[in-house]
């Protein structure tokens, strides 16, 4: 038995015995939400690198660690620990889940519009399973991918945000997702179910980030709808340790002239994958990836992005850049597909790489599948060395090497930056940018 | 020559012309000022048929004949010619081909014979002369990485070429520094003859002190609200087109 | 698309291959089906030495496990029916006497056919300077001015001959670019492969003409498995062209051709394409299927390799010739049009494989596709670890005519050293209306005009080719669209 089918066989054995645990008053479609996940994911088990999908990124690292749910007793985390890994820039609301679970004694929601917050997944799903039914697995298809399918059969908290018709939230809401280390080689499934309604407009923070250098494993499922006319900016920021292994899938849905921005900011972890899945199912959708990677030492950083014009005169774009020091390996897969009626359709992508180290390396597959024949799209890529003119240029005002490669980094990444929704929060990772370029630069891990 | 009635066009949906009149003779040259979104634009590519351009009410009758019912190359094969605002960059294909392609269709609609590639080339290369174009213009891609002069100077080229009867300049004059002007005005002028009429449209009286015109229209809201003399030019160019406010219908 | 627009693509449908006669000669085939028998009676046909015969059953031995476990490639954009390679007819040749001694004794019937397809057997009528050589279904029929190539030490004759004439070149180089185990449909060649060119430019020499190769399909039933052999010595150079036709017919026919092509050190070898197999009718009835592996192996210092095609023809392309750069400061150019129109589909594009140091590749591809067509462009730029100093640029561009036509990217970067600089870009678009009007404005027809804004796209790659095919090829582009497109 390969290493892949016998980590299957361990996930499917926790996923039943997670079923068998759960909470008895859990409503009866949330039990066959997770039965029907956990027989797909028996299924697919992990996919091989013989799979187009999965070419570039094997599994058997992750594999080879006998991965557990964690233990039934709350991580011992205190209010001081979370301060330390919050930057005061994110002066916003935060609601804080460690090891997956909510803790609201950890969290300090501010005073949104309308007393608008956001709620605990496996309180609501008790309490009121009516505002759950219809919303949590309806973008994220278990069939679809494994990983949707292991988090879904393993489905127990997360964050669920609400946001009302024509509400407009002005400060981000910061969701932090800690990984406490108390014990090693423990999995979480981290939920994110985000409803913006008609005219809404909303910035939400997920940042995932490790207390302590143990290894885990996140597998993190979003599901995020944006109904009419109303505008979410999402940031995904990914600063866990080197050890980690981070697995997530975000699921989008563009309703008509609604607008949708994703910032997946990859500044840690040893393994990441994303996959990012965005509809713009009406007409007139906009949609913006940003994507942003700094990684070293023996890292993987893994993007995947599908993009999908339904319908006309939607308007997508999608940037990412990559730099890699180390060995660390980055690949980016973005796929733009302009179905028959996605007549108008202005789509463009690009993927930038810089390679600092002789070990690094770097696949990109930037795809176009168009099936309409009035539109507009494009796609780019690149993959370089730092500017050796700009580098020296840079070293003869008597900047050192060190920092003339940051500061170039900084200027590669800045227009991505730039576009964050916040600027304190572009102020802070630009900080946590140049901690990471250090250790990408110094061939450390990440 | 041409003569416009009642007509009413729109573009994307938006009513732009709202009742032109206007009848241009052979041997005449009208010059059409307006500001910015008058509809003189519209006006020219009514004229040559573009795609998109819709005619609501009113007739375009050039020659006689119901201009509408016409494809783009059919009017430019009757003799309407449009020197473009933004002439067209067509990567890859060179300039003389293109000319060339153009003249032979042009000639054999008219029951003329083909020229040959040695004839054709004798003829623009005296044409290009006379435009002060230089030569390896004419090896490049038609319009591609030409300066804006350039590509106004190659559209006058072609016009020399073509030898149209009607010939529409739409703001030929516009992005172009003095020198370029007057080169582009002197091509013009050598065109004009008691067979040919032009239609010179433009933002800026400036061009009209090359080009003299028999008359001068002002469009303003998508209708002619003054027509008179060269006179008037000079006019619109002391008080602006402000005072028009007043006298445009809306 | 406008009323007219979708006017002249309905007019412009009715335009027919002109191609598609079929030549009545008397041939000799083999019954359809593959086993060891019929790789052995080809063999034997061809009077082949017995490590040939062993490297073809090897080959098939493979070919039928992988047939077995139903591992034909499917990744490709291209939707076919199962094939029965059963039903297949692997060997057919004009009936002729064994040895011709010279071109008036090839069949009169055979020498009309390419007289039809443009191409002049007889050398006196010849355009000087092309040499070809010229294959019919499964064998080689003539090889015109072998002579004045020979007093060179250019070898170009038929692969079937350069096995009996050459058997230590054929031996050495044979396999060695692509592998019998490369892949299902070079698997399969290896295993029949009938016919093809060989040419062999010796140290030092630049051939002093174009090589040309005409392909021909005729018999029914029956697949096309040419193998081609082209070898440049160090310093030596080479152009070499290849043009192919065949007969209407409602069936699909399947063409798997290996090419491969080795550049020693200094060495330059363009390789041209005009590929025009019948494409099916109108509503996708019939064509060829272009199963093609071609490689060119990059093998010496500064050594270069240019691959251009044109592909108008086929029902299904699926190719991607491809350089193997190993030698340091080696070069591959991958210029390339493929336009499809009607039902026609195509994946198509190249990989390069950067292995040596400093070494360069470039890719310009251009995809036109109307009526129903589909195409995919599908590349791979590899820089492996010790390939210090690579550089690659690509660009591919894809042109959309008619809203039932689709275009589709893929191109993978594989990068391992940090030193390489690569850039992509590609761009999908439909035909500019305002470049549309423009034209018009200036008297020309709209299909004149759609025609003329397609060369001006093409002109990158056309302007590699040589000057005859570039004008073959500009023609073979317009009667394409004219098939299918306004």
């Amino acid at each position: 038995m390969s290493a892949l089918e016998a980590a299957r066989d361990h996930f499917v054995a926790s996923a039943r015995a997670f079923a068998a645990a759960a909470d008895p008053r859990d409503p009866a479609w949330l039990r066959s939400l997770r039965a029907e996940a956990a027989a797909s994911f028996a299924e697919q088990g992990l996919p091989t690198t013989r799979l187009e999908e999965w070419r570039y990124t094997n599994l058997t690292p992750l594999a080879k660690t006998r991965f557990e749910l964690p233990g039934a007793e709350p991580a011992a985390v205190d209010r001081e620990a979370v301060e330390a890994v919050c930057f005061p820039v994110f002066a916003c609301s935060v609601f804080v889940f460690v090891d997956g679970r909510f803790r609201p004694e950890l969290s300090s929601p501010r005073a949104l519009s309308g007393n608008l917050r956001v709620e605990s997944l496996a309180e609501l799903r008790t309490r009121a399973p009516a505002r759950l039914a219809g919303q949590l697995g309806r973008l994220a298809d278990p069939k679809r991918h494994p990983f949707v399918a292991l988090g879904t059969a393993c489905l127990d908290d997360g964050a669920c945000l609400f946001v009302p018709r024509a509400t407009r939230v002005e400060q981000p809401i910061h969701v932090v997702q800690i990984a406490s280390g108390a014990a090693p080689d423990r999995v979480c499934h981290p939920r994110l179910l985000l409803v913006a309604e008609p005219g809404s407009q909303v910035t939400v923070i997920q940042d995932f980030v490790s207390l302590a250098g143990a290894r885990g494993f996140s597998n993190a499922v979003a599901e995020v709808s944006v109904g009419q006319g109303a505008a979410v900016d999402l940031v995904l920021l990914q600063r866990e340790n080197a050890e980690s292994f981070h697995v997530s899938n975000l699921e989008v849905r563009i309703a008509r002239d609604a607008r949708f921005a994703a910032h997946t900011l990859t500044l840690g972890g040893g393994f990441v994958r994303n996959d990012l899945n965005a509809v713009l199912e009406e007409e007139g959708a906009s949609l913006r990836l940003d994507g942003l990677t700094v990684a070293g030492g023996s890292s993987l950083v893994d993007n995947h992005t599908v993009v999908d014009h339904a319908l006309p005169h939607g308007e997508s774009r999608q940037r990412y850049k990559c730099v890699l020091g180390g060995r660390a390996r980055g690949v980016f897969r973005g796929r733009v597909v302009v179905r028959p009626d996605a007549q108008k359709t202005n789509a463009s992508q690009s993927s930038a790489n810089i390679l600092l180290s002789e070990g690094a390396e770097i696949d990109a597959k930037p795809q176009l599948e168009i099936w309409a024949d009035d539109v507009k799209c494009s796609h780019g890529a690149t993959i370089g060395r730092l500017d050796e003119n700009a580098l020296f240029y840079l070293r003869s005002r008597g900047i050192g090497e060190a920092a003339a490669r940051d500061l170039l980094v900084q200027g590669f990444a800045a227009e991505l930056l730039a576009s964050l929704p916040s600027p304190a929060l572009a102020e802070g990772l630009t900080e946590l940018l140049r901690e990471q370029m250090r250790r990408a630069g110094a061939g450390e891990a990440a | 020559m041409l003569e416009l009635s009642n007509l009413h066009a729109s573009a994307g949906g938006a009513k732009i012309l709202k009742g032109i009149d206007l009848v241009v003779r052979a041997g005449e040259v009208h010059a059409v000022m307006g500001p910015n979104g008058s509809g003189k634009s519209t006006l020219a590519n009514v004229l040559a048929g573009r795609p998109g351009v819709e005619i609501t009410q009113g007739s375009v009758l050039f020659e006689g004949k119901d201009l509408t019912a016409l494809s783009p190359e059919e009017r430019a094969r009757a003799g309407i010619f449009l020197a473009f605002q933004y002439p067209v960059e067509i990567p890859g294909v060179a300039n003389s081909y293109f000319l060339k392609a153009s003249l032979n269709a042009i000639r054999k609609a008219r029951g003329l014979a083909e020229l040959d590639a040695m004839d054709f080339l004798a003829l623009v290369r005296e044409k290009a002369k006379r435009v002060e174009m230089d030569e390896k213009f004419l090896q490049r891609a038609v319009n591609e990485g030409f300066s804006g002069g350039e590509k106004k100077r190659n559209e006058i080229l072609q016009m020399a070429i073509l030898e149209p009867k009607l010939a529409v300049l739409d703001e030929t004059d516009s992005g172009l520094d003095i020198d370029a002007l007057r080169v582009v005005a002197n091509g013009v002028n050598a065109l004009r003859s008691p067979e040919r009429a032009l239609l010179v449209i433009t933002h800026y009286q400036r061009l009209l002190d090359y080009i003299v015109p028999d008359f001068v229209h002002v469009l303003s809201g998508g209708r002619i609200v003054r027509s008179g003399g060269k006179e008037l030019a000079l006019e619109l160019e002391q008080k602006g087109y402000g005072w028009l406010g007043a006298a445009a219908p809306r | 698309m406008s009323e007219s627009q979708n006017a002249t693509l309905e007019k412009l449908a009715e335009r027919e291959y002109q191609y598609g006669f079929v030549t009545d000669i008397e041939s000799e085939s083999v019954p359809p089906g593959l086993d060891e028998g019929i790789v052995r009676l080809i063999s034997s046909k061809k009077n082949e030495p017995e490590w040939l015969l062993a490297w073809r059953l090897k080959a098939l031995e493979r070919f039928l496990q992988l047939a077995a476990d139903g591992t034909e490639p499917t990744w490709a954009m291209v939707d076919y029916p199962k094939i029965d390679y059963q039903k297949i007819i692997y060997y057919s040749a004009p009936k002729q006497r064994k040895q011709l001694s010279s071109l008036d004794e090839v069949d009169p019937e055979l020498l009309r056919t390419y007289e039809k397809l443009g191409i002049s057997l007889a050398e006196q009528k010849r355009l000087t300077g092309v040499a070809v050589d010229a294959v019919f279904d499964s064998v080689s029929v003539a090889t015109t001015f072998r002579a004045e190539l020979e007093k060179q030490g250019i070898l170009f004759c038929s692969f079937s001959e350069a096995v009996q004439q050459h058997p230590e070149l054929v031996r050495k180089y044979l396999g060695s670019v692509v592998p019998y185990s490369d892949n299902f449909f070079a698997t399969l060649n290896s295993a029949v492969f009938t016919d093809g060119s060989f040419a062999y430019v010796p140290k030092g020499v630049r051939c002093p003409m174009e090589l040309s190769t005409y392909f021909r399909i005729n018999a029914v039933g029956t697949g096309q498995f040419e193998r081609t052999l082209i070898i440049a010595d160090e310093g030596a150079s080479v152009s070499y062209l290849e043009g192919c036709t065949a007969p209407k017919r409602d069936e699909n026919q399947l063409h798997a051709a290996v090419v491969e092509l080795v550049a020693l050190d200094d060495a330059t070898i363009k390789y041209s394409t005009v590929q025009n197999w019948y494409p099916g009718d109108k509503h996708g009835v019939g064509g060829i299927y272009n199963f093609v592996t071609k490689r060119g192996a990059c093998r010496g210092k500064r050594s270069k390799i240019s691959w251009t095609q044109v592909e108008t023809g086929s029902a299904i392309t699926w190719k991607y010739p491809s350089c193997i750069l190993q030698g340091d400061d080696s070069i591959g150019e991958f210029y390339s049009v493929a336009m499809t129109t009607n039902y026609q589909q195509a994946d198509t594009g190249t990989k390069m494989i950067h292995i040596g140091r400093n070494t360069s590749s470039t890719i310009v591809s251009k995809g036109i596709s109307a009526g129903h067509g589909r195409q995919a462009y599908r590349g791979l730029v590899h820089v492996s670890p010790r390939a210090v100093g690579a550089r690659n640029h690509s660009r591919c561009d894809s042109l959309l005519l008619g809203s039932t036509s689709s275009a589709h990217t893929f191109p993978y970067l594989e990068i391992e050293n940090a030193t390489a600089q690569v850039e992509h870009e590609a761009t999908t678009s439909k035909i500019g209306e305002d470049q549309l009007f423009y034209c018009r404005q200036r008297g020309l027809s709209e299909e004149d005009a759609v025609s003329l804004i397609v060369n001006g796209f093409c002109k990158e790659v056309f302007r590699e080719l040589p000057m005859e095919f570039a004008v073959e090829a500009q023609n073979l582009l317009s009667l394409s669209l004219e098939n299918t497109v306004g």
